[in-house]
């Protein structure tokens, strides 16, 4: 049923389909977690906002991802930007919700013990808080990154589709193997993009192994 | 009263949203290189005393000053940098390891690479830390191990004064008790002004120099030395706050050395059955202790002599009730109460000092 002689003469052009999925899902989550970032310090720093900021980012992502990008195209036209605002849209809601439960989670002992001993309110958050939420901020970015991996095939819709070329063509000619071989190769960086971000996070929390190995 | 290294004025806190003060109108002078405790029950403003003094709460009004200067005349975060701060919950940075949680202060005050390293040597020796552990993150050590790099923590920039606010309030009595006297220990070498919160008026009373008794809403009930404390308490409110033991605690603090021993009838064991009977007549006892030379033996009946030429033939049997002459009044008692003739004998090492009875020991209080 796999037409394996034809996916071996498919060398160029699944190299070329690797590099543009992954470049779309690099620039998604890093832009997600900058737009996160911000929205979770303003929530951090005014408790108020934080509803609003989730609830808009929820309804975001509650939007079905072909209409979204459908609904883009008449203002940024078929382009990389229309691609990535619908990539990141997608990313804020779980990565806002990690960064402030993250930074909320941080033991408010270790917080006034940093700012006993004469920490800045920056200086808490860089060097206490943050280090300190990263195992919950990684969480989010795996989950927001293989989202991401499995929603550029989506963006077919605006000319380009990563691994999502294949699903596209395969589907126009009718061609089960084609089909298949994007999925299965979405599928293989989707555990390749998360197995990398565990061994970051092992590399990044070297103090949250020990506990682990202590209890 | 030593030159004051803290002064409270007049110090008042409402919280928002309270109708009461939380601590009213304090004023208080804390001595400098003294350890002054404040004592009192949940709601007494205690701690937030302690922490207006570091700023992490502000007074609505009143003035504090720290060697002379409002602490308001510089920013928060550099008076915290020359305070040292430990807390019950101890607050260690569970993502960095014990040296480099020592290393915090001196680090934050731009201290070189080698004078921080020298210093963490230093700190880890000196509240008793394994050096071994220095490089292990805070989970892996016990409670009380992480107490002392807390303690450590505090002391790393070398602050004159430290704030410990129920420091030893989440470790088990008898780590508590050893933390608590490690404490005194190096405040024998240091001499830091030590302003510490607490709940537990045993342990205001040990490390204390200065208890201060605090009522709800911060009212100070009475600021004195522990052994006044106990001698003299202000009124009924301090009185039921130390408790209906007062006389037992003022004993804790009496060192066994301030009373005057008994020498008690002793004979040498190289003396006659004659002359051991003349002992026991003249001191009206039916025992005699053994001494040879200045050791102690062990003691006779009357009885064990009969038939015997000299003590020497005579097996001694063996005080029940001995202390060391570094105890405190209370071990005495201790003690004295445990045996039937109401008498323990106090030694230096091996050496026999004299008897203490009973009587002695409530003497002691009186004085």
């Amino acid at each position: 049923m796999i037409d394996w002689e034809w996916i071996t003469d498919q060398g160029d052009q699944i190299w070329e389909r690797t590099v543009e999925h992954v470049t779309l899902t690099v620039i998604a989550v890093v832009v997600g977690l900058l737009v996160s970032a911000l929205l979770a310090l303003v929530a951090l720093r005014n408790k108020r906002t934080y509803a609003p900021i989730t609830w808009t980012s929820g309804v975001l992502y509650t939007i079905p991802s072909i209409a979204l990008f459908v609904l883009l195209v008449p203002f940024t036209g078929l382009s990389l930007l229309t691609a990535e605002i619908g990539l990141v849209s997608y990313t804020l809601l779980i990565l806002v919700r990690n960064i402030v439960a993250g930074i909320d989670g941080v033991s408010p002992s270790v917080v006034e013990a940093a700012r006993g001993v004469g920490y800045t309110d920056r200086g808490i958050l860089r060097r206490v808080q943050i280090p300190l939420a990263l195992p919950v901020i990684v969480a989010g970015i795996r989950v927001a990154a293989v989202t991401t991996v499995g929603l550029v095939t989506v963006t077919f819709i605006v000319g380009y589709g990563g691994y999502g070329f294949f699903i596209r063509r395969g589907l126009a000619r009718d061609f089960p193997t084609e089909i298949l071989l994007g999925v299965a190769l979405s599928a293989l960086l989707a555990v390749v993009v998360d197995l990398s971000l565990v061994a970051a996070e092992r590399a990044l929390t070297p103090w949250a192994r020990s506990k682990a190995t202590e209890e | 009263m030593a030159e004051a290294m803290i002064r409270l004025e007049a110090v008042t806190k409402t919280y928002q949203g309270a109708v009461n003060p939380a601590v009213d109108s304090l004023s208080l002078e804390i001595p400098r290189g003294e350890v002054v405790v404040l004592v009192g029950p949940s709601g007494c403003g205690k701690t937030t005393i302690l922490k207006m003094i570091n700023r992490l709460i502000e007074p609505t009004s009143g003035v504090i000053e720290l060697d002379g200067r409002d602490v308001t005349s510089v920013e928060p975060h550099v008076l915290r940098r020359g305070i040292g701060y430990v807390i019950q919950q101890i607050g260690l940075f569970p993502h960095r390891t014990i040296a480099d949680n020592i290393a915090a202060v001196p680090g934050l005050l731009g201290w070189d690479k080698g004078r921080i390293e020298q210093r963490v040597d230093e700190l880890v020796e000196l509240v008793g830390l394994d050096p071994e552990m220095a490089q292990r993150y805070p989970a892996s050590l016990s409670g009380g191990q992480q107490q002392r790099a807390g303690v450590a923590r505090a002391l790393a920039a070398d602050p004159p004064v430290l704030l410990m606010d129920e420091p030893f309030g989440a470790v088990d009595p008898i780590v508590r008790s050893r933390l608590q006297e490690e404490l005194l220990r190096l405040q024998d070498r240091l001499a830091k002004t030590i302003v510490f919160v607490t709940h537990d008026i045993d342990e205001a009373i040990k490390v204390g120099d200065r208890v201060a008794i605090l009522n709800i809403g911060g009212m100070l009930e009475q600021y004195a030395p522990p052994d006044e404390l106990l001698r003299e308490p202000a009124n009924e409110f301090v009185a039921g706050f130390l408790g209906e033991d007062r006389g037992l605690k003022r004993l804790s603090l009496i060192p066994l050395t301030s009373v005057n021993l008994v020498r008690g009838p002793m004979v040498n064991v190289t003396g006659t059955v004659e002359e051991a009977s003349s002992v026991m007549r003249q001191e009206g006892t039916e025992w005699v202790g053994v001494l040879e030379g200045d050791r102690l033996l062990g003691w006779l009946w009357n009885t064990d002599l009969d038939g015997k030429s000299t003590v020497a033939d005579c097996v001694p049997r063996r005080f029940r009730a001995t202390i060391q002459a570094a105890a405190s009044m209370r071990e005495a008692l201790d003690a004295v109460v445990n045996t039937r003739n109401q008498a323990a004998v106090v030694l230096e090492g091996d050496r026999y000092l004299g008897m203490v009875f009973l009587d002695q020991i409530s003497e002691g209080l009186l004085s």
